[in-house]
């Protein structure tokens, strides 16, 4: 054992873990802030602009302002279960981050059922924030924690069987393999999934923002009628967990897609020998990077829906075109 | 290495199995058998099934224990409390059920021998795929209209005036 962990390939792996997740945590904080100041633009208001320059310090600002707060611990909570739900709703959310492949050669982990093996851990998510709610023992948290749960149940259907499509044309499950059979073009056109399971990516795109409880579709914290749903009684770091763990859903969310549908790290390459390294990775940011403009776009400009549309939309829209999808999709594929 | 883990897995695995017998409060005694779950598929990961692994995480832990937890929130169940024990004849049939159960697995874990799964191709999508539709069909076949049924009754109960 300790030959391995001195050997070179746990250095070189124990190095591609450092560059990813400090990457994805600093991409996380500055998240937030791009958010803030983007939604300050829309509703034409400065927002947080003065912690350093155009407010780019703020993530470090807030970051120490969680860390000193006081931490409180609702009266007749259930302690061991409301200091234990930050952490299980953290730790799915950063582990998903071990399959995704960042581009040719970094990435974590290569297994071959590695979309699944997302889909699992993100699934294990919904407890942290059921418990959460439940041993706040309080009445809000207990109603968010019952809504999010429920439409995280509801939408992971639809999220699951959206990409199926694409896996029978890939026939594969493993995201490097789903990436490389992307390569190359039609003509001028990328040879990317999403001109070829249209339906599929709308259906994804729809419940990968329910499946991270966003607007218009965040009931689990709406805050006009649940204060802030199933996080109204955590202060502190353990709120901060909270958080960063809806940002990294959404990062995670919005890489599978760009995956899936838009062709992962391909793209041009050109340059020197440093830049065809590193552009694999620039373009798999930037779709990245879209993909999360758009989400909060929406969620500066969409009112959110009723719970009953909500369901309504679910069960009876996405799920039905999700099977559709599938049905023709397997026709096709066995016919062509 | 890989005994090591074994031995990490198979200990939580018990573990939280017993936990899940023991606790009074039935929420823990799920978030035990979670644990069990996820103890579990790491089990069968180390015998390179990771396919199996990864549904056993999706279907059970993801879906189905989630689905008990919302229930047990939404009752509201309070903790066990001693004396109350509706269980007693319970108990007279389930040991020698528990005892037959035993015996059937050392059965089968004395005749098995030889055999190790890590050799092939047993655990990947296309190996299960394909002896679901060729040698299990049937089996698979009934089990989902076993579930079809299921489900119509659940809508019968759930609806008052059909």
């Amino acid at each position: 054992m300790i030959d391995y962990l001195t050997s070179r390939d746990f250095l070189i792996l124990f190095a591609k873990m450092m560059v990813i997740f400090g990457g994805v945590m600093g991409a996380l904080a500055y998240t937030t802030l791009v958010e803030r100041r983007l939604m300050a633009f829309v509703q034409m208001r400065p927002g947080p602009n003065r912690v350093g320059p155009f407010g780019l310090l703020q993530p470090i600002a807030d970051g120490l302002k969680f860390l000193f707060k006081e931490q409180t611990v609702p009266g007749n909570a259930n302690v061991l279960l409301y200091y234990a739900a930050p952490v299980l709703s953290m730790i799915p959310a950063l582990l998903s981050f071990s399959v995704i492949p960042f581009g040719p050669d970094l990435k974590i982990a290569d297994i071959n059922v590695s979309l699944l093996l997302i889909f699992a851990i993100t699934s294990l998510g919904v407890y942290g924030i059921v418990l959460g709610g439940w041993a706040s023992n309080s009445k809000y948290p207990l109603m968010g924690a019952m809504r999010s749960s429920a439409q995280m149940l509801s939408y992971e259907l639809s999220l699951t069987l959206s990409v199926v499509g694409v896996l029978m044309i890939t026939n594969s499950l493993s995201l490097t393999s789903i990436v490389q059979s992307q390569q190359g073009t039609w003509w001028f056109i990328p040879k990317w999934n999403i001109f070829l399971q249209p339906v599929a990516f709308v259906v994804y795109f729809l419940s990968g923002i329910a499946e991270t409880n966003r607007l218009p579709f965040d009931l689990a914290e709406s805050e006009q009628e649940l204060v802030a749903g199933w996080h109204t009684e955590y202060s502190g770091m353990k709120f901060a967990m909270f958080f960063l763990a809806e940002y990294a859903n959404m990062v995670t969310v919005s890489a599978l897609a760009t995956i899936m549908f838009l062709g992962g790290w391909n793209g041009p390459s050109f340059g020197p020998w440093w830049m065809e390294m590193a552009l694999p990775t620039v373009w798999f940011v930037l779709k990245i990077t879209v993909f999360l403009f758009i989400y909060m776009l929406v969620r500066a400009t969409i009112p959110r829906i009723r719970y009953d549309q909500l369901m309504y939309f679910g069960w009876k829209v996405l799920l039905p075109l999700a099977l559709a999808n599938i049905l023709v999709t397997s026709f096709l594929v066995a016919v062509l | 290495m890989i005994e090591l883990l074994f031995f990490l897995f198979a200990a939580v695995a018990l573990g939280s199995a017993i936990n899940v017998l023991i606790q009074r409060h039935v929420l823990y005694s799920s978030l035990s058998l979670i644990l069990l779950l996820t103890a579990i598929s790491g089990l069968f990961i180390l015998m390179q099934a990771e396919f199996l692994a990864v549904i056993n995480v999706i279907v059970y832990a993801g879906a189905i224990m989630v689905l008990f937890v919302f229930v047990i929130m939404l009752l509201n169940l309070p903790a066990d409390e001693d004396g109350v024990d509706r269980l007693r004849w319970l108990k007279l049939v389930g040991i020698p059920m528990g005892l037959f159960l035993l015996l059937m697995i050392a059965r089968t874990v004395w005749r098995v021998e030889g055999v190790s799964a890590t050799t092939d191709l047993a655990g990947t999508p296309q190996a299960i795929g394909a002896s679901l539709f060729t040698d299990y069909l049937l089996p698979f076949e009934l089990t989902s209209l076993l579930i079809l049924i299921a489900l119509m009754g659940a809508v019968v109960f759930a609806k008052k005036d059909l």
